[in-house]
């Protein structure tokens, strides 16, 4: 389990970078953490000409925290997100997934962006940029662009990055007023991919009544989606709206088929799931709307 | 020293290990730490993708061009070089550790290249080109039983390559005597232990004289030797097996390695140097060795009060492509302990031994218990079921009473200590029974799923090498010659500066043999264990070793100690005659104490045990008359019950046999499948404990592997006989979080049969913890239908009545009918439908237009139609980076005009190779709509299969779907010979290719 | 900006339990065989390759993580701890050793150089954990001899609890 001869290229400069993407293209594979990467490389399931490595950005490394974003660089990694005061006051529903994200001796080395640019369709971190309608940001060597997660995702492992482009910045949307935030997911075993995986964030009137809703699936489909509650709007947050929405919502989605799950038990996981993430995240708007 | 002095005992102590500071300080030498000879090369194996084909042609001529390579071996090569290894079963197999002629499982050995490094060797493997022609493969055992199916071995005839039948005492009798007849047959699933480290070794041909020496981890039994001999075609001295210091665990997974040394042996003398080759994760988890799946049955005839009057077995053993030695012993290991704890007499074994496109099997903890234990321990549970006797009591009434030992089984092992039902009444106390029997009414009565399960064993150890000639019928047995034995050895000795060696021959792969060997020879010598060195590796040209030598079925504590324990008495001895004679008192009234000889009473008349050691050497003149110089004492013991088979099949299996009782409390959540293990108890009857730590350290170990095996861990195959689990990420190992609590009993009943009382342990609950919480889930269930092992998926369903199928599995579940002929039946399903912007006509017309394919077929490069109905074609699919360039065919069937096709498709190319089956119905919606239906039957093989099982699914469907946007596209656009859809299309997906 | 050519060894220098030490690599070269066959430090076992069973955990620049997924070039210049740098000098074994070896929290040894390795770490950054923290953690490892009970144990009895 040796990985084929590459050319390793390691850019002081996003300009370096940037010259090395518009040279290798397709043929370059963009190497932060290396989690996911290194082992598809090992096995020469992915064999690049040139390994660009660009853990030298050191500007590629900031949390900022917004008026109304978070902006995480590329090279954020998953335990610096986690064990920050601003991602966990600012972006809760992104804490509450990390301690889910690999393990310890993972989450040390793996990246926010890395995490994003592989696109494991169970992975918890794409899920929950989805989930909060964050942005992608990448750069390439004409321009930069940003695209929202939920269009940045096509498939599994396959996203809307083009061959010389990479991903410089994630953005993720602030806690708002009235806002709850829930997350779970279960897997064959700890730290694993999850089957499904399931993330909530809801927006709740001094009424009790739903005013804006995301609910995020991963492991369900080929990539994390968000499903169509709209119908749900108004309706109050109650656990027994929770259940019918996750009801409705597992009866809409095409789940995949592995080895660890068939598609009657991934809807099966959206409903339980479903049902008490939202119950959960109902409760801590609640909460966050009496604090208010 | 003071006279004051209290005598230690060292055995029993909880003595922390001498093993563990050099590995807790980077310090001990595993096989890849060593080089042991000058000038090696490094070596990759090519491996099979393909589970059965024939193989045409390998071209190595581009692998041999690439600098670095030293040479590269195939099949032809090694035929040339070596004879078969022999084999325990009398059928016409020629088992090559390579491929010669055809390939019959994923990951069999096709050619071997050896360079200046592995990454060298890897490059090298991927350029070497076979051509194969494939055969219909199954990995199914029923399936390869199928009176058509397609062979594995053409000389044998058939797919079952063993077949016996054993009768002890009058089985008919007691079923037709019986008030209650229960039956089982279930699938067990194909698990490993999957050791840390994976096989290892460098092999070196010298000549003038010619001798192979390979230094390995390999753990034994040293009878593979003489097969090893056998293939090589060299006496035994030239052929030296050198053990390495340390060994990163086994489990019996690394007995299976034999094959490799063969070849890697080989391979250095065709090639003119020393190898090595070190297995990676990937061919460790597709190539090495595992447990055999079965599909058992087994009929329990009780009577109304709950006697177990007879037992019929039936098993069906998937042993792989090959019977590898020691195979069929995984079905023969518990036969003569066949009645388990029970006073059953009546018993009916039936065994066949299966081949089947899959990996050849092989020792694994529990060694053929997991599985005899399932049906054995799950019908004594139904059977309680069935007559409304508690499943502890139903045990309670069968036990062999404590009074009976030592107790003579029916099928010829001797139980030589036990007190079964004391176990059983420890393990209801510390589980709280009762108590736990009201909280499952409660849980039931709340709905919830809660079930207690539990199974009782006993542990054979330290094996007769005879009782695999069972495979034998009492007439070959008696043509062939005798076979007995399981000889231990064992050397003390001290050198002239008055230090103590011990030499255990033990292999061990991390169960404190070091620590055990030096508390017993200290105990014998006045000692402390620090002071004693203890050398457990193998060298077959320096030890004092035999067949039987080596680290399996737990024989360290049942028999290997016995033979230090006797050289370190005969050293003591010596000592002690030597002293008598210095101090001038009776050799009786020596005693060995703190270092020092001493006469007894009169510590203060003491010589130190060194002196009196270093006196051998220094000054033989002034021994006692007749006695020989130097101290180098060194047992070889075989215990008497290890005595050939008799005339009715009966034989003594084992010389100790110890005992475990698991109980097991869960609670199914109805919603998700998920199981809680509520309580689990596990009380273990070890004879004497001779460390605890290690004794522990065994208890947990064995309860997780069981746990595994019950909940987590299988090598699934695929319908086509491709392997699914071929990484750590699909081959779930069990972790920290899944392993709850454990609660140990203990009790001791001393073994006759070991100089120290003890009995041989380490199996434990990887026996029991299946079976028990099997037992469990059937209780909370409510059915006997229950299937290993229990992922969450499969809860759920069995929680809710519903079918499941594990995605590709290639069992079908227990209760399906007859199963049908053997083919490559792919384990990717799926169907969909599209509607098109065009007339049914005219879809049909572009459907079966090789341009229009060219075009749309996603990644396609180069289609070329061959025939009107064939089409060959070279795409290149990438999805996330993972770009590959295959070949593919594609022929129409079964074409209904404007109507129907069937299409049958095949790819290969370097990540691995695909083939499958769809059939397109067109339907007319109106003239400017047709709905296209499809269903497909996909089959992948190769290494997408087994390292990217994940991904297959949905990868299928993501071409799919790009196939037929791809159509639809060039349908709108109007213009069947405008190639720029396509090549829009092309650029789109390779832009999504990362 | 570095660039190496797939077939160009490098030198590559790093410091090693605090020691400065340099080997040859091309940019392929792992790191795990880098420290192992290069450096001769074969203390840190590899089992997987591809970054699942944590036996090859060392710390680099601070960090518990994966050696098998990283190239010895991306190292130069860092600063790495090992398994040969727990004990003192003189080879007393540390507080966590001790525990590991009282506990009998290892078998064959092979993934306890990665378990070290990380519970290092975690101990520095979790002083005080709880079983459930520590059953956490080792979720990143495989073991398959111990069952895990003592490395649990050991890691506590080393926090001091």
């Amino acid at each position: 389990m040796k990985p084929v001869a590459f050319e390793y290229c390691r850019p002081d400069t996003m300009e370096e970078t940037m010259e090395l993407l518009a040279e290798f293209g397709s043929d370059a594979s963009i190497i932060s953490g290396g989690l996911s990467l290194g082992a598809m490389l090992n096995m020469r399931l992915v064999r690049p000409v040139a390994l660009i490595d660009i853990n030298h950005l050191s500007e590629l490394a900031d949390i900022e925290i917004g008026d109304a974003n978070a902006t995480t660089g590329a090279l954020v990694r998953q335990a610096t997100a986690m064990n920050s005061p601003g991602v966990v006051s600012g972006v809760p529903l992104l804490a509450k997934a990390l301690p889910w994200t690999g393990h310890y001796q993972t989450r040390s080395r793996g990246t926010l962006g890395g995490s994003v640019a592989h696109a494991d369709p169970s992975a918890e971190i794409p899920l929950i940029l989805v989930t909060l309608g964050g942005v992608v940001k990448l750069q390439s060597p004409g321009a930069a662009r940003d695209v929202p997660a939920r269009e940045f995702f096509h498939g599994l492992l396959t996203t809307d990055r083009r061959a010389d482009e990479m991903i410089t910045e994630l953005t993720w949307p602030l806690r708002r007023d009235n806002t709850g935030y829930a997350f779970e997911e279960l897997a064959q075993r700890h730290g694993d991919f999850a089957i499904t995986a399931v993330a909530a964030e809801v927006v709740v009137a001094n009424d009790g009544d739903i005013i804006d809703l995301s609910l995020g699936l991963g492991g369900v489909e080929d990539r994390p989606i968000v499903a169509n509650t709209s119908a749900f709007l108004g309706k109050p947050a109650t656990e027994e709206t929770a259940r019918e929405i996750a009801e409705m919502v597992a009866e809409t989605i095409d789940p995949m088929i592995d080895l660890q799950a068939n598609a009657d038990y991934r809807r099966q996981l959206v409903r339980v799931l479903g049902a008490r993430v939202l119950s959960a995240a109902f409760v801590d708007a609640t909460a966050a709307t009496e604090v208010a | 020293m003071s006279g004051k002095e209290t005598i230690e005992r060292w055995v029993g102590a909880r003595y922390p290990r001498k093993e563990d500071a050099a590995l807790l300080t980077g310090n001990a030498r595993f096989i890849d730490d060593m080089e042991p000879v000058a000038g090696i090369r490094h070596a990759a194996i090519l491996r099979s993708e393909h589970p059965h084909a024939r193989i045409i042609s390998i071209d190595t001529s581009k692998a041999e061009a690439l600098p670095g390579v030293r040479g590269i071996i195939t099949g032809a090569d090694i035929a040339q070089t070596i004879a078969p290894i022999p084999s325990a079963v009398r059928v016409p197999i020629k088992f090559y550790p390579i491929a010669i002629d055809k390939v019959r499982y994923v990951g069999e050995p096709v050619a071997v290249v050896v360079a200046e490094n592995r990454y060298i060797a890897e490059d090298a493997v991927e350029l070497i080109e076979p051509v194969y022609e494939e055969l219909p493969a199954t990995a199914d055992p029923e399936t390869a039983m199928a009176e058509n199916a397609s062979l594995l071995h053409d000389d044998v005839g058939s797919n079952i390559v063993h077949h016996r039948t054993f009768r002890y005492g009058d089985p008919e009798t007691a079923f037709e005597r019986a008030d209650k007849i229960v039956r089982l047959s279930w699938r067990y699933p194909r698990y490993a232990s999957t050791p840390m480290e994976t096989y290892g070794l460098v092999a070196n041909f010298e000549s003038q004289p010619d001798r192979y020496t390979i230094w390995s981890n390999f753990q034994g039994p040293f009878i593979l030797h003489a097969l090893m001999t056998g293939a090589l075609g060299v006496p035994g001295n030239r052929l030296r097996l050198i053990t390495s210091p340390h060994s990163g665990g086994s489990f019996g997974i690394k007995q299976a390695m034999f094959p490799y040394m063969v070849l890697l042996a080989a391979s250095s003398r065709i090639l003119g140097c020393p190898v090595k080759w070190i297995e990676d994760r990937l061919e460790h988890l597709t190539a090495s060795s595992s447990a055999a799946d079965r599909a058992d049955g087994v009929e329990a005839a009780f009577a109304s009060d709950g006697e177990l009057l007879g037992l019929k077995f039936d098993n069906i053993v998937n042993v792989g492509a090959f019977v590898r030695a020691p195979e069929p012993a995984s079905v023969y290991r518990m036969h003569s302990a066949s009645n388990g704890c029970y006073s059953v007499r009546n018993i009916a074994v039936e065994n066949r031994l299966v081949v089947t496109n899959t990996t050849p099997i092989g020792l694994n903890r529990g060694y053929g218990g997991p599985q005899f234990y399932y049906a054995l321990e799950r019908v004594m549970d139904a059977g309680a079921k069935e007559l409304s006797i508690d499943p502890a009591e139903i045990r309670r009434r069968n036990f062999i009473r404590a009074e009976e030992f030592p107790y003579k089984a029916p099928a010829g092992a001797t139980y030589d200590a036990g007190d079964y039902e004391a176990g059983l009444e420890q393990a209801l106390e510390l589980a709280e029974y009762e108590d736990l029997k009201l909280a499952r009414e409660q849980a039931r009565a709340n709905g919830k799923l809660f079930g207690i399960g539990m199974a009782a064993g006993v542990e054979p150890s330290g094996s007769n090498m005879a009782y695999v000639t069972l495979a034998q019928t009492p007439e070959e047995r008696a043509k062939a010659g005798g076979r007995s034995g399981g000889l231990g050895t064992a050397t003390v000795s001290v050198d002239p500066s008055g230090s103590v060696t011990a030499k255990t021959v033990s292999t061990p792969a991390g169960q404190g043999h070091q620590t055990v060997a030096a508390q017993v020879v200290a105990d014998a010598l006045g000692m402390r264990p620090d002071q004693i060195d203890v050398i457990t590796e193998v060298d077959t040209l320096t030890s004092a070793w035999s067949l039987a030598s080596g680290n399996y079925a737990n024989r360290f504590s049942a028999v290997v100690i016995g033979a230090i324990a006797d050289a370190a008495e005969k050293v003591a001895k010596k000592i002690k005659l030597i002293a008598a004679e210095n101090l001038e008192v009776a050799p009786e009234d020596i005693e060995l104490v703190g270092g020092n000889a001493q006469v007894v009473g009169v510590p203060e008349k003491a010589l130190p045990v060194r002196r009196v050691a270093a006196q051998t050497h220094w000054h033989p003149a002034g021994l006692p008359k007749a006695m020989e110089p130097g101290l180098f004492e060194t047992t070889i013991m075989n215990p008497e019950m290890l005595d050939a088979p008799d005339d009715q099949d009966r034989v003594g299996s084992a010389v100790t046999f110890g005992y475990v009782f698991d109980l097991a409390a869960i609670e199914i959540d109805r919603e998700t499948g998920e199981i809680e293990i509520k309580k689990y108890v596990s009380v273990h009857d070890v004879g004497n404990v001779l460390n605890e730590i290690v004794v522990e350290g065994q208890i947990y170990g064995g309860f997780a592997h069981g746990l595994a095996g019950a909940l987590l861990e299988e090598f699934v195959y695929d319908a086509g006989a491709n392997p699914q689990a071929g990484t750590f990420a699909d081959y779930l190992c069990i972790t920290a979080p899944e392993v709850p609590e454990l609660t140990i009993g203990h009790f001791n009943t001393p073994s006759p049969h070991n100089a120290l009382g003890a009995k041989g342990m380490g199996d434990g609950s990887s026996m029991l913890a299946p079976t028990a919480i099997a037992n469990a889930a059937a209780d909370a269930l409510g059915t006997f239908d229950v299937e290993l092992p229990l992922t969450l998926n499969k809860n759920w369903a069995a929680a809710n009545g519903l079918p499941y199928q594990r995605a590709g599995a290639a069992k079908a579940k227990v209760g399906d009918g007859p199963r049908e002929a053997l083919a490559s039946k792919g384990g990717l399903n799926g169907e969909g439908s599209v509607e098109l912007s065009a007339s049914p006509a005219d879809v049909w017309k572009l459907l079966l237009d090789p341009e229009t394919l060219a075009a749309v077929v996603p990644g396609c490069d180069k289609l070329t139609q061959v025939s009107e109905d064939s089409f060959t074609a070279e795409v290149t699919i990438g999805v996330a980076g993972i770009k590959g360039v295959y070949n593919a065919r594609i022929d129409l069937r079964d074409k209904v005009e404007g109507e129907s096709v069937r299409l049958i498709g095949k790819a290969s190319g370097a990540l691995g190779f695909g083939q499958g089956e769809g059939s397109v119905v067109l339907e007319r919606i109106d003239d400017n709509c047709t709905r296209i239906s499809y269903n497909y039957n996909a089959n992948v093989g190769g290494k997408v299969a087994t390292v990217g099982q994940r991904m297959l699914g949905t990868v299928t469907k993501l071409l799919i779907s790009q196939f037929f946007r791809g159509f639809d596209r060039r349908l709108k656009s109007g213009n069947a010979n405008d190639k720029s859809s396509g090549s829009i299309f092309r650029r789109l997906f390779a832009r999504r290719a990362r | 900006m570095l660039r190496i050519k797939p077939d160009q060894k490098q030198r590559v220098t790093l410091v090693v339990n605090g020691t400065e030490v340099s080997g040859f690599a091309e940019p392929r070269l792992l790191l795990t065989d880098f420290l192992r066959h290069e450096l001769g430090m074969y203390g840190t076992h590899v089992g997987c390759e591809h970054g699942v069973c944590g036996a090859c955990t060392i710390i680099i620049d601070g960090v518990a993580t994966r050696s098998c997924l990283r190239y010895a070039v991306q190292c130069e210049g860092m600063e790495l701890k090992t398994v040969e740098g727990l004990a003192d000098r003189d080879g007393t074994l540390n507080t966590l050793q001790k525990a590991f070896n009282e506990n009998g929290a290892l078998q064959c040894g092979f993934c306890t150089a990665g378990i070290l390795m990380s519970a290092t770490k975690f101990l520095q950054e979790n002083p005080k954990p709880d079983r459930e923290d520590v059953r956490d953690m080792l979720s990143g490892h495989i073991c398959r001899c111990t069952g895990y009970e003592q490395i649990v144990r050991a890691i506590l009895q080393a926090s001091g609890q």
